[in-house]
Parts: C-alpha cells; sequence; structure tokens
C-alpha cells in the first residue's frame, strides 16, 4: 500500500467533506467534530453520482456518518455501510495525518 | 389488484429507480378492488374501488398503459408485443394476468341474459339487463347465481342490490364448501335463505333455455326457474395462456408454475397472484397474491424474500353474514380435536380445532359473529392461552390482543406482526389506525384486524411524538424559541445545550435555517456551513448527475434586454443549458462546482444577485404585466411584484415561500396557488395566504379585502415572520394553515388584531432583515476561505470531474445519466 498526501489537515473543515483524485479513483475526505479522519468512495451507489462529499455529516447512534445529498441514504463513514439500505455500501480508504498533511492509502498491503 | 401492489411495492423498494416500469392492463381502467366488487351497486363509483394512488405512474419512470394487452412474448428476444402493435423490450417481466371466470359446460351458458362475475366490464352488463328486466318483467324478477362459494355469495348479494330475487346453485353439499365447515354451512345456509335468497345444494344446473324475454333453467333434479339473468361465479381458471405460448411451464391444473422467488421456467420471468402455480397450488384470494408481488419485487431489488405458500383465512361478510375461517378449518390434521359452540337461536356457530392435547389452536370456522377472529387466527400453530371453549363461549371473555405473542401476524393479507406494528406505534409516534395503515399496511387488506390494531394502539398507551430527530426532542418551532431566547448562535451551542450526538441531515438544516431567520451573517459563515444542504452550501440547486443549476434574481419577472444577453452570454460560454423557469426567471443548467463563482462573478458584474433558488427561502414574486400595460389592468402589480420580491428576498424560511401578484380579477400571475398572493381590486389589494401548488395543491384563502399597499405590506411581513416562528420543518404555508387551531380566523386575529401582543416583535423582526440583507453570491466572491470549497478536488483544483459528461439535444446539454436503469414490463388484466 502506497499513502499518498491530498492535502493539510488544517485545510479540512469540521464536517465539511472534500474530495480527492486518486488515480482515477474519487475518494472523499471528512473530518469530524472530534477530529478524527475519514475517507469513502464518493461515488453516490444509489444514483452513480460522485457527490457524497458533499452530503451532511453527523451521527446515527454515534456512528459517524454522511447523508447522500441526492436522497438522503445515510452511510457509516467507519465502514462504507449504508445504514438505510443493508444491500448497499462504498468502499472506504485507509487515511491518516502525517506532518500535518492527510494522506490516503491506496493499493494491496 | 396484484399487478399494481407489485408496483407500489417495487416503488417503495426501488428508491434509486434503477427500474423503468411499464404495465400493460387489458382492461380500460386502472386496477380496482375486485373483493368488493358488490359495492358498485351499492352506491360506490369506480373511483370508490379505485386501487391507484395519486402519482403511482407518470413519473419516476412508471407507465400505465390503459386498455393494451400483451398478445405475445418473445423470450429470445425479450420482448413483448402489445394489441397496439408496439413491441417492448425487457430486462424482467411480470405475468400478473389474473384468472378468468370458469363457465362450466352447460348448454345455453353461451346465451345473451347469461354473465360472469369478474369485471366492472361484466358488472355493467349485469346492471344494463336488470334495467331492462325491471322494464320488460311483470311482478317479481329473479337472477339465478351458480357456484354457492365467495365469489357466488357476493353475486347474489350483488342482485338483491340491483332488485331482484336471487337463487344461489352449489354443486357441492353446504354454502362456501372450501371455507366452511358443516355445522358452520348449516347456519349460514339458514342466515341466507332469511335473506330471501332461495339456495339449491348438491344440484347443478341441466341447461338454459330463452323462454320469451325470459329464461329458464333447468336444475339436475328437474326444478325449473323462471330467470331474467344467469351469472356464472363458478370459481376461476388462471389466465396462463400468453405464457404457455411463450413455452413457460405450467403446473399440472394450469397456472403458470414458479418457484419460492416467484420466477417461471425462465429466470427473468415472474409470475404472481391468480395466474401462478406455486407449489402446485393456484391461489385464489388476493392475501397470497400480495405476498407473492413483495416477493417478486423484493427479488427484483436484489432481495431473496421467498414464497412459501400462503395463509388463506379469511373473514368475510357475505350478505350481511360474518363468515370466517382460519388455519385447519376441517381439522386434517391428524389427532385434531373440534370444539364447538352452536347456537341457532343467537345465530353463532364457532369451531375451534385444536392438537390431541387441546393445548395448540390449530384452526377454526365462525359464522355469524366473527368478532374473535382478529384474536383468534394470529393463535394459529400456538399455545392456546386458555381453555378452548372458554375461548369461544358466548359468556367467555375471549383473549385480549396482550395476550397474542410478538411474532404472531395480525395482518395476514399483508403479512405484519404484532411485534412490527407495536415498533412502528412506538418509533414513528403512531396515534391513530391511520397512522398504523400508512406506516405498516396493516389493515389495509380485508380489514379485519382493525379492531385488533385499536386495541394495540390503546394498549400501547402511546403519546404522538414530535422529536425532530434522535438528536432533538424539540419541534423546529421550539427549537426557534430556544434558539431565539437563549441567544444560541452556533449548532454545536445549541446540542450541546438541548441535543445529543453530532447531528443529522434533518436537525442540521432545521438548525441552519433557524440561525439564519435569526440573522447570523452569511450562511456559510464558520461553523455553519457545515449545516447545510449541498443547495445552500453551494448556493445553486444539485442535479441528478452531481452539478448545479444557477438562478438569478428577476424581481418581478422584470428584465432588461441587456440583462437578458448576459444570461445569454454567461450560459453559452460556459455551456449551460437554459430554461425558463414557472417562476418568471431563467434557470442555467449543468454548472460544475467549480465553474460556480465565475459564473457568479459574471453575472454580479452586469447587477445580478442570487435568486435563492436552492433555499428554503422566499423565491419569487410572479406578476401579470398590470395596469402600466394591459387595458383590463387595475393597479400596478408589476412594481408591487417588485417591491415585495426585493423585501423578502433572502429571509430563511422553514419551506419555499411563493407569491404572486395579479394586476386585476383575471388572475393572471395565477397568485391564489402561491404562498402569498395579491390580487388588485378597484378599491385596493386583495391579500390571499396559504395557496400551494405542486403534489397537493390548493387554493390560497382571503385573507384581507381592499387593503392599501402600506397595510397589505406589513400584513405580509407579520404573516411571513409568524410562519417563520410556529411552522414545523419542511411545513408549506398551506399545511401550516390547517394546522393552525382557529385556522384563518386565528391568523387574522394573531396578524391583524395582535391577539398575542406579538406584531410589533414580528415588525421589528422583519426590519431587521430587509436592513441586513446582503447578496449571498457577491460574499462568497469577496471571501477567500468561502471561495476555497468550490474546487473539484482538493489534490487537482483544476481538473474538471470525468464522471460528468452531456449529449446534445434540441441544441442544449443534457446530462449523461451515470447507471443505465432496467426496464420491467408488468403484464395485468
Amino acid at each position: 500500500m502506497t499513502w499518498t498526501g491530498v492535502c493539510d489537515y488544517d485545510h479540512l473543515q469540521p464536517e465539511c467533506g472534500v474530495v480527492a483524485l486518486l488515480g482515477g479513483e474519487q475518494v472523499a475526505l471528512f473530518r469530524t467534530f472530534d477530529g478524527a479522519l475519514y475517507a469513502i468512495g464518493n461515488q453516490d451507489p444509489f444514483t452513480g453520482a460522485f457527490v457524497l462529499s458533499r452530503g451532511i455529516v453527523g451521527t446515527r447512534g454515534g456512528i459517524p456518518t454522511v447523508a447522500s445529498p441526492l436522497h438522503k441514504q445515510v452511510f457509516d463513514l467507519r465502514t462504507g455501510a449504508c445504514l438505510d439500505d443493508g444491500s448497499r455500501h462504498v468502499p472506504v480508504f485507509p487515511v491518516r495525518r502525517r506532518d500535518g498533511r492527510v494522506e490516503v492509502g491506496l493499493g494491496a498491503e | 389488484m396484484v399487478g399494481q401492489r407489485l408496483v407500489e411495492a417495487l416503488r417503495d423498494r426501488d428508491a434509486e429507480r434503477r427500474w423503468r416500469v411499464t404495465v400493460l392492463s387489458e382492461e380500460p381502467r386502472r386496477a380496482y378492488d375486485r373483493v368488493n366488487l358488490s359495492a358498485y351497486f351499492d352506491g360506490a363509483g369506480p373511483d370508490d374501488l379505485d386501487l391507484v394512488p395519486d402519482g403511482c405512474y407518470g413519473s419516476g419512470g412508471y407507465e400505465l398503459r390503459l386498455g393494451e394487452a400483451a398478445t405475445s412474448v418473445d423470450r429470445t428476444a425479450r420482448t413483448v408485443t402489445t394489441s397496439r402493435g408496439d413491441t417492448l423490450r425487457y430486462d424482467a417481466l411480470v405475468f400478473a394476468t389474473g384468472s378468468y371466470p370458469f363457465v362450466p359446460p352447460v348448454p345455453g351458458a353461451d346465451l345473451p341474459g347469461c354473465f360472469r362475475y369478474r369485471t366492472l366490464a361484466d358488472l355493467d352488463a349485469i346492471a344494463a339487463a336488470a334495467r331492462h328486466a325491471a322494464a320488460t318483467t311483470r311482478g317479481r324478477r329473479a337472477g339465478l347465481v351458480v357456484g354457492g362459494g365467495l365469489l357466488g355469495l357476493e353475486a347474489a348479494r350483488a342482485l338483491r342490490l340491483l332488485g331482484m330475487s336471487p337463487h344461489v346453485v352449489e354443486l357441492g353439499p353446504r354454502l362456501m364448501p372450501l371455507q366452511v365447515d358443516e355445522g358452520g354451512g348449516a347456519l349460514l345456509r339458514k342466515m341466507i335463505a332469511d335473506l330471501e335468497v332461495t339456495v339449491w345444494l348438491g344440484t347443478s344446473v341441466r341447461d338454459i333455455k330463452r323462454d320469451g324475454a325470459r329464461m329458464l333453467a333447468t336444475l339436475a333434479d328437474g326444478t325449473e326457474l323462471d330467470l331474467d339473468v344467469v351469472v356464472f361465479a363458478a370459481g376461476i381458471r388462471p389466465r396462463d395462456d400468453l405464457a404457455r405460448e411463450a413455452g413457460l411451464a405450467v403446473g399440472p391444473r394450469g397456472g403458470i408454475a414458479v418457484d419460492e422467488a416467484c420466477r417461471t421456467s425462465d429466470e427473468s420471468i415472474y409470475a404472481i397472484g391468480e395466474c401462478a402455480c406455486a407449489s402446485g397450488r393456484v391461489y385464489g384470494l388476493v392475501a397470497p397474491g400480495y405476498a407473492m408481488a413483495e416477493v417478486a419485487a423484493d427479488r427484483l431489488t436484489g432481495g431473496a424474500a421467498v414464497f412459501s405458500g400462503a395463509d388463506v383465512s379469511t373473514k368475510l361478510k357475505l350478505l350481511g353474514v360474518d363468515v370466517a375461517s382460519f388455519g385447519d378449518a376441517f381439522a386434517t390434521t391428524p389427532g385434531a380435536l373440534e370444539v364447538t359452540v352452536n347456537d341457532p337461536v343467537a345465530r353463532s356457530y364457532s369451531k375451534l380445532v385444536v392438537s390431541d392435547d387441546a393445548k395448540t389452536l390449530l384452526g377454526g370456522v365462525l359464522v355469524g359473529d366473527a368478532s374473535r377472529y382478529g384474536v383468534l387466527r394470529p393463535l394459529v400453530g400456538r399455545p392456546l392461552p386458555g381453555d378452548p371453549l372458554s375461548m369461544i363461549a358466548p359468556a367467555g371473555t375471549g383473549p385480549g390482543a396482550a395476550g397474542l405473542p410478538g411474532d404472531a401476524q395480525v395482518c395476514s393479507c399483508q403479512g405484519v406482526t404484532k411485534n412490527e406494528i407495536c415498533a412502528a406505534i412506538r418509533d414513528r409516534g403512531l396515534a391513530d389506525v391511520a397512522g398504523v395503515k400508512d406506516a405498516t399496511r396493516a389493515g389495509t387488506g380485508c380489514g379485519s384486524c382493525v379492531p385488533t390494531l385499536k386495541t394495540l394502539l390503546a394498549e400501547s398507551g402511546v403519546a404522538v411524538s414530535t422529536a425532530l430527530c434522535e438528536h432533538f426532542s424539540l419541534t423546529r418551532a421550539e427549537l426557534f424559541e430556544v434558539v431565539s431566547r437563549e441567544r444560541i448562535a452556533t449548532f454545536t451551542e445549541l446540542i450541546e445545550r438541548h441535543g445529543r450526538g453530532r447531528g443529522c441531515d434533518v436537525c442540521k438544516p432545521v438548525v441552519a435555517s433557524v440561525l439564519a431567520s435569526l440573522g447570523h451573517g452569511h450562511i456559510l459563515e464558520g461553523e455553519q456551513a457545515a449545516l447545510q444542504d449541498t443547495n445552500d452550501q453551494f448556493l445553486a440547486n444539485i442535479q441528478r448527475n452531481g452539478t448545479y443549476s444557477v438562478v438569478p434574481r428577476i424581481p418581478g419577472g422584470e428584465i432588461t434586454p441587456e440583462k437578458l444577453i448576459v444570461i445569454g452570454e454567461v450560459a453559452r460560454d460556459f455551456g449551460l443549458y437554459t430554461k425558463i423557469t414557472g417562476g418568471q426567471r431563467i434557470d442555467l443548467l449543468g454548472a460544475r462546482v467549480e465553474q460556480l463563482p465565475a459564473i457568479w462573478r459574471r453575472l454580479v458584474d452586469a447587477g445580478f444577485e442570487s435568486g435563492h433558488a436552492y433555499g428554503k427561502a422566499v423565491r419569487t414574486v410572479k406578476s401579470c404585466v398590470g395596469s402600466a400595460w394591459c387595458r383590463y389592468g387595475v393597479q400596478d402589480s408589476v412594481s408591487l411584484a417588485v417591491e415585495l420580491e426585493l423585501r423578502y428576498r433572502g429571509i430563511r424560511s422553514p419551506h419555499k415561500i411563493k407569491a404572486g401578484v395579479s394586476g386585476c380579477a383575471r388572475e393572471c400571475a395565477e397568485a391564489q396557488s402561491k404562498d402569498i398572493g395579491v390580487i388588485a381590486a378597484e378599491d385596493g389589494w386583495n391579500l390571499f395566504v396559504g395557496g400551494n401548488g405542486g403534489f397537493r395543491p390548493r387554493h390560497a384563502d382571503l385573507l384581507l379585502a381592499g387593503v392599501d399597499t402600506a397595510t397589505l405590506i406589513r400584513t405580509i411581513d407579520r404573516f411571513i415572520m409568524f410562519y417563520i416562528r410556529t411552522a414545523g420543518r419542511l411545513q408549506r404555508t398551506a399545511a401550516w394553515l390547517e394546522s393552525l387551531g382557529g385556522g384563518l380566523d386565528y391568523l387574522r386575529s394573531v396578524i391583524v388584531d395582535d391577539r398575542l401582543g406579538i406584531a410589533a416583535e414580528l415588525d421589528a423582526a422583519m426590519e431587521r432583515h430587509v436592513a441586513g440583507y446582503r447578496d449571498e453570491w457577491a460574499a462568497v466572491l469577496a471571501d477567500p476561505v468561502k471561495l476555497r470549497r468550490f474546487v473539484s478536488f482538493v489534490n487537482a483544483p483544476g481538473v474538471p470531474d470525468p464522471s460528468i459528461a452531456f449529449s446534445s439535444e434540441r441544441g442544449q446539454p443534457r446530462p449523461v445519466d451515470l447507471p443505465v436503469p432496467r426496464r420491467l414490463a408488468v403484464v395485468s388484466q
């Protein structure tokens, strides 16, 4: 697996997602209120549109979530599972903070 | 019915609209309730029997073609040919063709005056014959129903309602031989005979002849009956002809053979309802058909639901007589015991079938009084709560709904358990039977479980929950009060004091709207940005492919040629699709996030500002051309519309607010369909409020008549501010007005007569809004921090999103859809 830096940690506003383009892959990045980082696929599996980074970030039963901005299905930021429809999920990516930078891990471990 | 149920189940499950559905209906009318056909002669019109909810077709990829039958299926090409010569391609096909009435091979069965009992067209024909008989036959008119089952007794009811004396001929030894045992049948016959229905059992019709204007039927025992009509209701046969021609496997006695997924021998073809043969059995009841529709819908959306046979329990009111049959009604289980209470005086027959140790309920029959069906049927296969006789004894109390196990099915038509109903009551704060029906579908089939639903509601002792979501137990109006009173300025402060968790897509936009209404600066300032829906976050409207549309404000719909030219140039230079909106402005669609600031820059430089088309905010004030130009106009509607739009622009509210001003009573601005409508009169302005277009249209109500402009504006100020303060989340003014106790009179007393003493506060709030207004687009352009969000990729800000592509249509761009929707054809009767 290779780690790729995408932006400064301070660039991420809490609970406001951004997208990174990594070798053709669109990765939605979120910094939650407690400072944690999450990275999931940006494509909404219900509509095919690449929009999840623009969803509202929050919690459901304590789980950190993002809601699709198109039809509001809610996804678990930790696992990518859709909490409203068990048959759908989005990929998750390893993400870390290193020297003030946000890095996303890609490729086999 | 079953095809319609499939469509509704699919609409529920296929939220992302992967299926494009075409329903071919042989009959020229929408699906209707065949179970209650005789109600047609009891005052019910076709609309009362209609089963199709508003908005079911014509949107979301659902198309209904009436009077267009499927004529052939080509499984290799995967096409269906229709009676209008159209050929439809399909990825999946569902047969819901139902059944046709079985007509025994009786000589004369095809004579005029012989009818079937299946469709509304059949009923119309029977009614016409009855009218003809009334005009020509002297004395009592009579009709013969062939078949003494469920359908036959329904047909007998229909004939009675048409003023005829019915005869019923049944080959079996009792009425309803499939549902009722001998003892129950005896009471049923007696009660039916008391209703002046002549019952002939154990015999059949030998032949039917015309006898002048009337008909003569001879029974097998030689009895001759003088009749006006003959109605065949002797059972049904599955309509599997089209499937047979297409080479699909069928059951031994007909019916399209299906597996537990309701799939036929061709894996892309399903069959549901009376046309299907599941495990060698064809079901002639609606509940199993509905269960199959749910299974097929689940499978089409990737699920693994299974149809493993269905409960054929029924409870009916036939000719006013209650009849119920459930479980092993005929005691076919080895060792089964029958406990019977037969009271011919009280006209009640009850039988329970129990296991050999008398501890488990296996089934039963109830005739005359079926009030205990609702609690007995869910207990089938379970331990009886007491001695069987006490369950049906006249003095016995019977089991209560509280005694039902949680996983017992309360509604067998829709397959809903007690646990599911109680959970819905609890979690969704349901307070009445209508709410339970909506949420769970329980009680929407035969209705026999409605008394149990009432009991469960009562036993739950629920109070209606008004919590916004899991994070706040307050309503929107209460949140508004709290934020206002405690001068709360951020979401974090609010949720730490009055909520829990970190919010969601329900509560965050509400809080964002409340903060904006109370004047907390730009909606993207600091933490507020994270509360906004994507539309407010990007100050534009998201479209299906993730691009946005831009709508500059054009107050009152009035625009100069220079500004029109700028809009045209911007659209041309950024490759945007343009369309005139219903609110008299111009929508520019297809902008990528990183293009938005450049588009705004051009528009703002030309004197435009945000039109707030993206916000729950005041949208437009539509106007007609008014007295400046129109020869009929009595007031200057354009000037007033411009003034109102500029006054209220940018104000955030529980939902969007639309307004209109018409210059005379001809009402060309359609003001009465708006939240705020003003119509000019000779002596001033008439103010209407609470109108709505859209999903549930509502005409606005007249609040004030013949007022001057200052009074008009002051009243609208207060109307808007009172609405913002007290309405629920996403509640339009129409629903809000209807929810106000005292309605329009109360509203008038508050905002005109100041009954609550809050008018000065409302006026001051509006003054603050007007004074504090700033264009949201210009503010973003002036702020590098806010501009930072308007990039495609955080690590490649200049690279456009490669997933966004356009084709060309009528000289303009059109988004290329990302997923390919799959197509489904439903063939129904």
